[in-house]
């Protein structure tokens, strides 16, 4: 692969702090124009795989190219919007005051932060102490410093948090309109979630490894998890209904049954057999949770 | 590169007057100077020399004490303070060398810095002038006093950067830019004193103490105020040790140390991962 397909490579990279391995054996690629969401429970290794391709954290063994320079080089650094996962600024300065000075280091003109600043929608704010800002005030204003100039990379660590649900949903139009642009990003998270599940391509990390990297479909099909069948019985029913189907028992009256997409209708064609002794069915498919809980090695709850 | 420590200086400098570190460092230094002045002023007739005179020496003893400690609290802070408040990690992820964003910290510092000192001990001096008189000698002396004082608060910004990116947090380096003062500021001259009680008049005292103190950049700061001004060396009774150094020897040494310790605050500040 040339550099022209991979915006962001990273190849068997290691970490360790101390004697605890953090990262082993990551090899992730992003394309120009690709969102990945890089997906792990809290210690999984994100955001220190996150500091390692900022240059902040120097990797153990492995390579890290951005743009196809060494990381923390000042062309990577060029090439790289970050949002931290903790947005932190100072207090006195206001809004603006801050993105100005990131646009001066970015190199670009300082006319460019009024626009930024209402397209993250803080036009309002701009002019107040970011003391007094909310957090979700902070991870906007995070974000606009993120979309100073035309970067090939972007690295937004858990961008969601702290945001509400409408901010979510501009959180990835955003997304989708910097991936238009042709950045290449990586998003970190600690769920799946509908949001999540928008982006091209899901890498999911469990104790510092890589156990999945692939679309949310391919995901989906290789862990071929049952749809899961809830009956209600008849009152009195419910024995003979777990006598014939098998299954558990979940409460006095209902009782659950794990399938596989092939298994279904058969199953289906059982359970109307059965007529009068069951009273409703439900039929859950594998949820989002679902699907990440069998990558991180975690039964269905 | 100039756009980018602007930009921090900017940025810096700013919040150095938003937190009231200028107006607080400034009302300090106008203070301890014009209560020295006039604290001081009583011994003028006796030695035949104008109350600026006097008040330059007094202000000498002060600088020595209140110019590094200055520097070192606006300092400390800078690069611990912001790792731990989580602001630095960000900024490093600009096209940003360290040495940059230091020498930004640096420029916006000694401006504060400088406001302080020149506000400071340039009222008192004036107060003095207007009270008791002053000669030419005398003002010279004072524009010296003013520039070297900016010299030390220098070597201290830097030091204070070492303390700052040697330690982990904003607390630890608070304790090492307190220890910085205490050792270079007070313990040092105590050590040489004590060295000079013991050699009582030797070789020690004649050719290895004056480097010594010309070394520390307190003492060359006193140094090259007392031994340039004749009339200061007088009123401070300091004239001794100067007088066994080439003139260069405390100059040398006040300009090389806030260039080495920014040397290596940088090379410190290149390990630190936020
Ligand atoms: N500077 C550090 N020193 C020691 N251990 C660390 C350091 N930073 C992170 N870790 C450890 O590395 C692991 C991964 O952390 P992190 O990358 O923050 O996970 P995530 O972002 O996926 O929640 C955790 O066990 C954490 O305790
Ligand atoms: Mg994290």
């Amino acid at each position: 692969m040339t550099d022209r397909d991979t915006a962001l490579a990273i190849a068997g990279l290691d970490k360790s702090f101390g004697r605890t391995q953090v990262l082993g054996g990551i090899t992730l690629n992003v394309a120009p124009g690709e969102r990945v969401a890089l997906l792990g429970h809290n210690g999984a290794g994100k955001s220190t795989l996150i500091k390692m391709i900022l240059g902040l954290i120097r990797p153990g063994a492995g390579s890290i190219r951005v743009a196809g320079n060494a990381p923390g080089s000042a062309a990577a650094r060029a090439a790289t919007a970050y949002l931290p996962e903790q947005v932190a600024f100072h207090r006195s300065l206001t809004g603006r005051e801050q993105l100005t000075m990131f646009a001066r280091l970015a190199g670009e003109h300082p006319k460019t932060v009024a626009p930024l600043l209402e397209r993250v929608g803080l036009a309002l704010a701009a002019d107040g102490r970011i003391g007094t800002y909310s957090k979700g005030m902070r991870q906007r204003l995070g974000l606009a410093q993120a979309l100073l100039g035309r970067r090939r990379v972007a690295l937004l660590d858990e961008p969601t948090s702290g945001l509400d649900p409408i901010s979510r949903h501009d959180l990835y139009a955003v997304i989708d309109e910097m991936a238009a642009n042709g950045t290449a990003l990586l998003i970190a998270s600690h769920a799946l979630t509908e949001l999540e599940a928008r982006t091209d391509r899901i890498a999911i990390m469990a104790k510092g490894r890589l156990v999945a990297d692939d679309s949310l479909g391919n995901l989906a099909r290789a862990a071929a998890l049952p749809t899961r069948i809830r009956l209600t019985a008849r009152e009195g029913a419910a024995e003979a209904v777990q006598a014939e189907l098998g299954g558990r028992r979940v409460n006095g009256r209902a009782v659950e049954l794990d399938c596989t997409t092939e298994q279904k209708m058969a199953q289906l064609a059982r359970i109307s057999g059965l007529g009068e002794a069951v009273r409703d069915v439900e039929m859950v498919p594998p949820s989002l949770e679902d699907l990440y809980r069998h990558y991180c090695g975690e039964n269905r709850q | 590169m100039i756009t980018r420590i602007m930009a921090i200086a900017a940025t810096e400098f700013r919040i150095q007057t938003r937190n009231r570190w200028l107006a607080s460092a400034t009302v300090l230094m106008t203070l301890f100077a014009l209560a020295l002045t006039f604290a001081g002023s009583a011994p003028t007739g006796s030695l035949g020399v104008d109350l600026l005179t006097v008040s330059v020496a007094s202000m000498t003893t002060l600088a020595v004490y209140l110019a590094p400690f200055l520097a070192l609290m606006i300092a400390f802070d800078a690069i611990a303070g912001e790792a731990e408040r989580g602001t630095l990690g960000l900024t490093l992820t600009y096209p940003l060398s360290r040495g940059e964003m230091l020498l930004g910290k640096f420029a916006a510092h000694l401006a504060v810095l400088a406001i302080a000192i020149a506000l400071g001990l340039g009222s008192a001096g004036v107060a003095a002038w207007l009270a008791g008189g002053a000669g030419p000698a005398s003002v010279q002396a004072l524009a010296r006093l003013i520039a070297t004082a900016i010299l030390l608060g220098a070597c201290f910004l830097a030091l204070g950067y070492v303390a700052s990116a040697l330690s982990g947090s904003g607390a630890g380096a608070a304790g090492l830019a307190v220890a910085l003062w205490l050792v270079l500021v007070v313990l040092y001259d105590l050590g040489l004193l004590g060295a000079l009680v013991m050699d009582a008049g030797g070789g020690f005292t004649k050719h290895v103490f004056p480097w010594l103190l010309a070394l520390n950049p307190a003492d060359a700061f006193r140094l090259w105020n007392v031994s340039a001004a004749q009339e200061v060396a007088l009123v401070s009774g300091m004239a001794g040790a100067g007088e066994a150094l080439p003139g260069w020897a405390a100059p040398l040494s006040l300009l090389l140390w806030p260039v080495l310790a920014l040397a290596l605050a940088r090379t410190v500040f290149e390990r630190v991962e936020p």
